[in-house]
Formats: structure tokens, C-alpha cells, sequence
């Protein structure tokens, strides 16, 4: 079904978006839940929704979690679509008793759900109210997961966006450092920040792994996204007077080389510093692509649109491992912090944005791409058609930025044909 | 509104779409924002389905609200008429299109498609996945089935029935239709219509042909048997095949009904009677268990537990509250008060407060045991992966009873196992740090592991606190503790502590473990 379905050029770059409209094949951003709540330890996020955004969570956390897990649903029932006020009480009663249950969270997130917007819930007036209740030992920050206005990754930056006014404003004398933006694995944050460390850079990460470690921001902020999905952290962070560092995202040799020199760059670090720095680890990733790219090169590589990585990717398998991207498909292009990576497209390229899944799996079929890089949804059944599929949450969970993830990164693309070559029946 | 960790059911529109994509040549056309898609993975992944489920989900978005919603629940039916040409259109509203009130199934209705559109509601505030299969099931059988009456038949040589209830994502439909199949045909009696796993709409036009009906899961098939019987008068079967004892008294219920010697069939009763009497699994006797599932899974699976495996039943519950009434009155049987919840960890504090030996349970009961070290095996839905086994393994009839005795006794230690560990238990490689070989070399100590859950208990906790200066236990007593095997020690700690509390006998000593041991004995 394509309502709209034009082709419009790209300003930057001159390259052609398809844009259509129809069932899309997508997580709603509470799936960012499932590694937001493992990487701020203190925090708890509490959905208020219905049954179905329970289902979800549980469905795309799946095996992955043995313990009590720091979110849950409050299910809204019937009851509670008669009045307002009534829900705000059900609201209170409900976080009153997780926190008697978990003393230990210090930041507990009221996330917003479809429906829970459509009644018009208003999630900030209940964070007010339960921080003059529960504060300040406890803070209530809200945002929303909702799929009507946000896809899987984008649940992260609302998530963000949201705790931004609570940052504290670095005092006026304080020198410039770096924040870097968007929730990275702990191994690859502690590889960056020892590399940052070397450079002598100041680095603060966010979001942070204790609520209690929040950064302060202020016009000496220099930022630096480590995910290309983070369009409204970004708007807040440039409201507070922060600046964003333009570069590429740090995901293959080249794009770790270009988003570590815009931070060297903008805090006059020498070039021969940098190079001595990343030297060897360069070396190291360098090494780790070799045989992925005999694998690859020249195969063909299809993306359903999914967690905004898709570019970055792309641009990584394209240029790295030498694989010709056929469509990128990506839910939200973001232009102006993507500019850097799609001057580092081939211009034969199709991207689109947003979806109609049944249109775009026909252009895929007619395509008979060598891979097809698809949601969880999509896989076993393209598997079935015989295309080899890459499924994308992985690429979401697992660290795979910077130079010493750079090798599984590429893994993650060889082991479908690695697997395809092995099995004889 | 209820707080929820985990869900046993989801919304009622997955149950929907196990009915839409059980059946062939169904359609369902759902109104829903983006994100709702996640269901079609459970079909994908956890079945590992090999097409996607045959749904087609509007995906409106905030821009979309209060202007052209509707418009786009028309396009979209259009479109998925046009693409997929099913015999016959699902129309429902996920919980937020229930919200905007659209009406899918009056404008889908209007558009005049050349197909039957059954227009669903879901309640999705007030209902759950099983309700909504249900539901669905019975409207696309009164959409769908020839009621008028059937002109009375010259006697059949063989008599025919429908066989209801199974579904897609369900646990084992796939294997206990092949084994249901087997027994009715041993007893002279032919499968008119299997629905809805693999039926068509025109499957569903003739369920009246049949003589009477098996309800293999009342959950899903207890609405529609009814309305078949009293549509056609046919009689319905609803015993659930389940364990040895269940598939005979089944067997006997179809041969009273189609007036059939039962005894050739009742002579194959599999290898459980046998192995539940041979000498390996006397250690079998009075094991406690913990039993949560569906109604009709956690009924038998108590019966069985009690009459088929000599096990003590100590908790019995189910998160299917329509059902409520026969859970309530089964767990009555054993002495019990039945657990009636959707809450987990209601489930996991009778289990703490329990402390089973064996817990049956579903997904949930399986991360609550793993947690609490204790064994565990799968007998319900909602299940993961690894309960869609590629071998043939059903639930019901002879076989499945094969497949219980082997599937509940795997997690336990085998007799042999247990009783040289008693032999053997001060050597080195059977010390309390070495963990139950049955469990993996990972689980190191279960006993610690459990302390905190434990220790978390209201008294317990507070008497630890408060009085840390003293030790609970003296050196000796510890030390003899050790000497007991570790997967009776956490029961016999727990014993000894509450014997010691109750008379005041704080620090225990050898002495007090001992007479701990004999009072709970005599």
C-alpha cells in the first residue's frame, strides 16, 4: 500500500530516496528497553501500556534473561480507560510497590505507549508528582516507546532526549571535554575511553551505567554519536549549547578512524599522536578483515530497514569487504548526522525509507541479493526462499564498534555463508 | 491497572493470528500501529514456521491519528485482498486501534470483497491470548460452516469425527494430531476435519458430517464443540488423552460412543506402566511436585504425576482463570488450594515457599526453577524453542505418555546415580562445591545460590539481621550438615532452622540436627 511514494533527492549527497508507505516490519522503540535496562544499572523502566506491549518486550528479550529483569508493564485494563485521574492513582500505586520491592533503583523511567498516548496519559505530570513523593532519593524521568512515533533504536534516543534537562550545567570555568552520545557495550566503551584517555581527551559516556554518574553539560561540550539513531538527543544537547563533532560512526577500521580524528581534530590532539595511538589496534583490525573480505567481495547485500545502522553498515561492507549494496532500507534517514556516511556511498545504491514490507520483499526477490540483512520476522522465511539471511537485532545487542570488534563485526556477515558452505542437506 | 513482569498469555489478537496461521487460505487483516509485527517472530523463531504468519497489519502511526486511520484500514484490506486472495478475510483492532474506534470490521464489510470478512472483537482490555483463539475459532466456524441440517445416513461402516482444539504456536499440536489420529483409527473411526491446524474454509463447511467431536484443548475448541452439538447433535469427547490412565479412559469414551471393543487398543499402553515399576524408579516415590500450566495441562499432568509416577503433588495452579473452576476442583483431589494467577512471581513465591523436588510448569516456571536450581520440565504453554523439538515427540496417547515419563524424569538424577552418591558422598568429586553433574558443570553450588531466597523470607531474613553475633549453627552441626547429600541439604537446613526457631534451640548443634531430622521423619 503506498500512500506516498515518491522519489525525492537527497541535498547532500544527490541520491535518490524511495520513500513508500504500507505494513512495516519493525520493532516500536520499548524494544530499546531490553539493553537500556542492562546498561544503566540503577534505572528501572516501567511501561505503561496494555498486554501487547508486554507480550513484545518478553517476545524480543526472549531467552536472553534468566534474572528478574528492571522493567515491567503496567497493564492497563479496562478500568482504567474510563478516567484519567483514576490511572495517575493505579500509576502511583504500581510504583509504590516496585520500589518496595527494589530499594536499589535510583532512576525509574514511566515509558509511553500507543496506548497509552492515544488516551493522552500524561506521563509527565505523573513523574512530577512521584518525584515530590519519592524524590530525591528516586528520580522519574518520562518518555515515550510508542510505536506510532518511534522504531526500535528511536526508543533509545526519546530515552535520551528525556534525560538531557536532567544533566547539571557545567560550571563556567570548567574546560571543554568530550560527551560521547548513544549507549555502547561496556567492553567497547572501556576500549574508547582508554583510547580517549591516551589522547588526553576528557571523555564522559552517555547514557551513563549508574543514573548517578549523569554528565553535566554546557557550551564546552563537544559531542560525539556513537549511534546513528539519535536525532532528538542531539536537538537536546544542542539546546543546552553543546556541539556536535560531524563524523562517521564508529563502526569499521575506516569509520573508528574518522569519528576518533573529529574528536582529535577538535581538541587539537597532533595527527602523529592520533597515529601512534590507533596504530597498532588498526593493524590488529586490519588483520582480523582479511579473510572476510575474500569471503565478500563482490557479493551483493540487501538491508530491510530496522535499527538506523543501516547506513553506517553498509558503508562499512561496501568499502571494507568490498560488498555492493543494492537497497538500503532504514526506517528514519537522518541527513545531517548521516552526511558524512552517505558521501561514502556508491551511487548505484537504492535507499529507502520507511516501508511496505510486501513491496519491498518483491524488489528483494527480483533483486536475488547474495545477502539480505532482515529482521527476525523475515529471516526464516526468506531462509526458506533460499536467501541467506543476516538477522539485524544481533547487530544491535553485540559489541561491534571500534578496532578490536571490527573482526566480529565482519563475522556476523560470514557466518551465513560460512554455514550455507558446510551443510549438505 | 496490573503489574507484570512476564505474561503467561499475550494480547488477544496473537490468539487470532494462532488460528489465522494454523488454517490455510486465511487472512487476517489486523489494525495496529507499527511494532505489533513482533508477534509474526513467535511464528517464525519460536515455531520456526516457514512462511509468515498470513497477516497483514495497517501500521498507522501519530500523523495518521484522527484524520485517515480508516482510509488506511480500506486501502490496506484492498491491497491484502488483492495480494494474498484468501477464501476468507480476519478483521480485528489491536488494543490501541480498539482505542480509536475505526469499526475495521463494518468498513471491511462495505468494501464489498468477493470473500466472507469476519469481523472479530477482541476486548483487548479485558482479554487474553487463549480467549481470543477461542473466539476466533468460533467465528470463523459460524462464518464458515454449513449449518443446515444433514439428511439422515444409511449406517457407516466407520464412523467419523472432527478433531478440535489444535492450533499454531501450541504445545505439541503439531505431534498429538498424528497420535490422536493413530488411536481413532485404531478404534474404526475416520478424521472428517482436523481444525483449525490445517484447515481450509471449506474444511470448516463441512464439520457437520461428522459423528461426534474430540476436543483435544478446551481452551481453544470448548465454544465451538458446544455450538457443533447443538447445531448437529453430535456428541463430544473431551477427555484429554494425557498420560496412560487418560488415553485409556479416552479410548473407552470413543468405543462407548461408537460401539467398539476398546480392549485391543487398551493392550498397547506403551512402555510407562513398565518403567514407572521397574526397581530404578522406586526413588520416585512421594517426589513433591509443582505443577502451573494451562487448565487441561496442569489437570493431567497431576493425575499422572500422582497415579503414573508415584510423585506427591504439593502445588498445583494455572494462569487460565476461565477455567478456573476445574483447576480449583482437580487440586481439591490432592488437598490442595489451587494457585489461580497470571502474576509469576505469586508463582515463584509458592514454589520458594514449596520447595518442590520436580517443578512442571511452562516458560516462566522454567527461568523460576533455573533460578532456584531446581529441576524442571516443560508441560504447558507458553514454551520457547527448544519445545518445538524436531523429533516426534506428542504429548498425548500411549506415546506421549512414553514421551512424559522420559521428558519429567531426564531433569531428575536416575536411581542408580542416587543412591551411589549417598554411597560415595565424602568423596572428593561429590563435595558440595562439585554441583549436580545432571545440572551442567556451571552450576556450581545451588545451595548458596538459593540462601538468598531464603534468607529473603519475612522472620528468616529479620532474626539473620538482627542478631548477626550469633551464628545460627556451631561448627559441628555445619560440619554434619555437609555430610548430608546436597540436593536434600537446602530441605534439610531450612527443616532444622525452623525446628531450632520454634523451640529456641539457637546455635544448633549435632544434636539438634538430629532431632530436626527425626521429628520431620516420624
Amino acid at each position: 500500500m503506498s500512500l506516498v511514494s515518491d522519489i525525492s533527492d537527497d541535498a547532500g549527497r544527490q541520491l535518490p530516496v524511495l520513500k513508500q508507505r504500507g505494513q512495516r516490519e519493525v520493532f516500536c522503540g520499548l524494544t530499546g528497553i531490553v539493553w537500556l535496562h542492562r546498561k544503566i544499572q540503577d534505572a528501572f523502566f516501567l511501561v505503561i501500556g496494555s498486554r501487547t506491549c508486554a507480550h513484545l518486550i518478553q517476545s524480543a528479550a526472549g531467552v536472553m534473561i534468566f534474572a528478574e529483569p528492571r522493567f515491567a508493564t503496567a497493564i492497563l485494563e479496562e478500568k482504567d480507560l474510563a478516567g484519567f485521574a483514576d490511572a495517575q492513582e493505579e500509576i502511583d500505586r504500581v510504583v509504590a510497590r516496585l520500589l518496595a520491592r527494589r530499594p536499589e533503583i535510583k532512576v525509574l523511567f514511566l515509558v509511553g505507549s500507543c496506548p497509552s498516548e492515544v488516551i493522552k496519559l500524561d506521563l509527565s505530570r505523573a513523574a512530577e508528582r512521584l518525584s515530590q513523593v519519592h524524590g530525591p532519593d528516586v528520580s522519574f524521568v518520562n518518555y515515550s516507546g510508542s510505536g506510532l512515533e518511534t522504531t526500535f533504536t528511536q526508543g533509545e534516543d526519546t530515552c535520551l532526549a528525556a534525560m538531557v534537562p536532567k544533566m547539571r550545567t557545567l560550571p563556567a570555568e570548567a574546560p571543554r571535554s568530550l560527551m560521547v552520545v548513544g549507549s555502547l557495550a561496556d567492553p567497547v566503551e572501556d576500549i574508547f575511553r582508554r583510547i580517549f584517555e591516551a589522547l588526553e581527551i576528557p571523555v564522559v559516556f552517555f547514557p551513563p551505567r549508574r543514573f548517578s554518574e549523569l554528565p553535566a553539560v554546557g557550551p564546552q561540550t563537544s559531542y560525539l554519536l556513537a549511534q546513528p539513531y539519535l536525532a532528538e538527543t542531539g536537538r537536546a544537547l544542542d539546546e543546552r549549547g553543546a556541539q556536535r563533532l560531524a563524523a562517521p560512526f564508529p563502526l569499521g577500521v575506516e569509520g573508528t578512524r574518522g569519528w576518533l580524528n573529529a574528536a582529535a581534530q577538535a581538541f587539537d590532539v597532533r595527527p602523529s599522536r592520533l597515529e601512534e595511538v590507533v596504530a597498532p589496534a588498526e593493524r590488529r583490525a586490519h588483520l582480523a578483515l582479511g579473510r572476510a573480505r575474500e569471503m565478500l567481495t563482490g557479493k551483493r547485500v540487501f538491508f530491510f530497514p530496522d535499527s538506523q545502522l543501516e547506513v553506517p553498515l553498509a558503508r562499512f561492507l561496501h568499502r571494507e569487504l568490498g560488498m555492493t549494496p543494492v537497497e538500503i532500507g532504514t526506517p528514519y534517514l537522518h541527513r545531517e548526522h548521516l552526511a558524512v556516511e552517505l558521501s561514502m556511498l556508491p551511487s548505484s545504491v537504492t535507499l529507502s525509507e520507511g516501508q511496505d514490507v510486501e513491496r519491498q520483499l518483491d524488489r528483494c526477490r527480483a533483486s536475488s541479493p547474495d545477502l539480505v540483512v532482515c529482521g527476525l520476522g523475515l529471516a526464516n522465511p526468506l531462509e526458506v526462499e533460499g536467501i541467506t539471511t543476516k538477522w539485524s537485532i544481533e547487530l544491535t545487542f553485540s559489541p561491534i564498534q571500534g578496532y578490536e570488534h571490527v573482526g566480529d563485526l565482519a563475522g556476523l556477515f560470514t557466518r551465513p555463508f560460512v554455514r550455507r558452505e558446510r551443510l549438505k542437506v | 491497572m496490573q503489574l507484570s513482569v512476564w505474561t503467561y498469555e499475550g494480547p488477544p489478537h496473537v490468539g487470532a493470528m494462532r488460528i489465522a496461521t494454523a488454517m490455510k487460505g486465511v487472512h487476517l487483516l489486523l489494525h495496529a500501529p507499527q511494532g505489533d509485527t513482533y508477534a509474526d517472530l513467535l511464528f517464525t523463531m519460536i515455531e520456526r514456521r516457514k512462511e509468515r504468519p498470513p497477516v497483514t497489519y495497517t501500521t498507522f502511526a501519530a500523523r495518521d491519528l484522527g484524520s485517515d486511520t480508516a482510509e488506511l484500514f480500506k486501502t490496506a484490506a484492498i491491497e491484502a485482498y488483492e495480494r494474498f486472495r484468501p477464501d476468507v478475510l480476519l478483521v480485528a483492532a489491536s488494543c490501541t486501534a480498539e482505542l480509536i474506534q475505526d469499526d475495521p470490521g463494518g468498513i471491511a464489510g462495505a468494501l464489498g470483497l468477493p470473500v466472507p470478512v469476519v469481523p472479530l472483537e477482541m476486548s483487548a482490555y479485558q482479554r487474553k491470548e487463549n480467549w481470543g483463539a477461542a473466539h476466533t475459532f468460533y467465528r470463523l466456524v459460524r462464518a464458515c460452516c454449513d449449518s443446515s441440517p444433514r439428511p439422515p445416513q444409511a449406517e457407516r461402516s466407520r464412523k467419523r469425527c472432527n478433531l478440535l482444539g489444535p492450533t499454531a504456536l501450541g504445545f505439541r499440536h503439531r505431534d498429538d494430531i498424528i497420535e490422536v489420529s493413530r488411536l481413532l483409527d485404531q478404534l474404526g473411526v475416520d478424521i472428517n476435519v482436523v481444525a483449525p491446524y490445517g484447515a481450509t474454509a471449506a474444511d470448516l463447511a463441512r464439520l457437520g458430517d461428522a459423528d461426534f467431536n474430540v476436543v483435544l484443548y478446551p481452551e481453544i475448541a470448548d465454544s465451538v464443540a458446544r455450538w457443533l452439538g447443538k447445531t448437529f447433535g453430535q456428541p463430544c469427547v473431551s477427555t484429554p488423552p494425557l498420560g496412560v490412565t487418560g488415553t485409556r479412559a479416552f479410548v473407552e469414551e470413543v468405543a462407548r460412543l461408537v460401539e467398539t471393543d476398546p480392549s485391543p487398543v487398551l493392550e498397547e499402553v506403551g512402555r510407562l506402566p513398565w518403567y514407572s515399576r521397574s526397581i530404578d524408579s522406586t526413588y520416585l516415590t512421594g517426589k513433591q511436585v509443582f505443577i502451573f500450566g494451562d487448565a487441561t495441562h496442569a489437570i493431567a499432568a497431576a493425575r499422572i504425576a500422582t497415579e503414573e509416577f508415584g510423585f506427591e503433588v504439593v502445588g498445583l495452579g494455572s494462569y487460565c482463570r476461565e477455567q478456573a473452576r476445574d483447576v480449583r476442583a482437580a487440586a481439591k483431589q490432592y488437598g490442595l488450594e489451587a494457585l489461580i494467577t497470571e502474576d509469576h512471581l505469586e508463582v515463584e513465591d509458592r514454589i520458594v515457599e514449596l520447595q518442590p523436588e520436580l517443578v512442571l510448569g511452562t516458560q516462566m516456571e522454567r527461568h523460576i526453577a533455573k533460578r532456584l536450581g531446581l529441576p524442571c520440565a516443560i508441560i504447558s504453554a507458553p514454551v520457547h524453542v527448544h519445545d518445538y523439538p524436531a523429533r516426534y515427540s506428542p504429548q498425548m496417547g500411549f506415546e506421549g505418555a512414553n514421551v512424559l515419563f522420559d521428558t519429567w524424569v531426564h531433569p531428575l538424577m536416575m536411581g542408580l546415580e542416587h543412591h551411589l552418591l549417598s554411597m560415595f558422598r565424602d568423596d572428593f568429586e561429590f563435595a558440595e562445591t562439585a554441583g549436580p553433574s545432571h545440572l551442567g558443570a556451571s552450576r556450581s553450588t545451588p545451595e548458596a545460590e538459593l540462601r538468598p531466597a531464603v534468607a529473603a523470607e519475612p522472620g528468616s531474613a529479620a532474626s539473620e539481621a538482627s542478631a548477626p553475633a550469633e551464628p545460627l549453627w556451631t561448627a559441628d552441626a555445619e560440619h554434619e550438615l555437609k555430610k548430608i547429600p546436597f540436593f536434600v541439604r537446602r530441605k534439610a537446613r531450612r527443616n532444622t532452622e525452623r525446628f531450632a526457631r520454634e523451640r529456641g534451640r539457637i546455635p544448633i548443634t549435632v544434636e539438634t540436627l538430629y532431632d530436626a531430622k527425626a521429628h520431620f521423619q516420624a
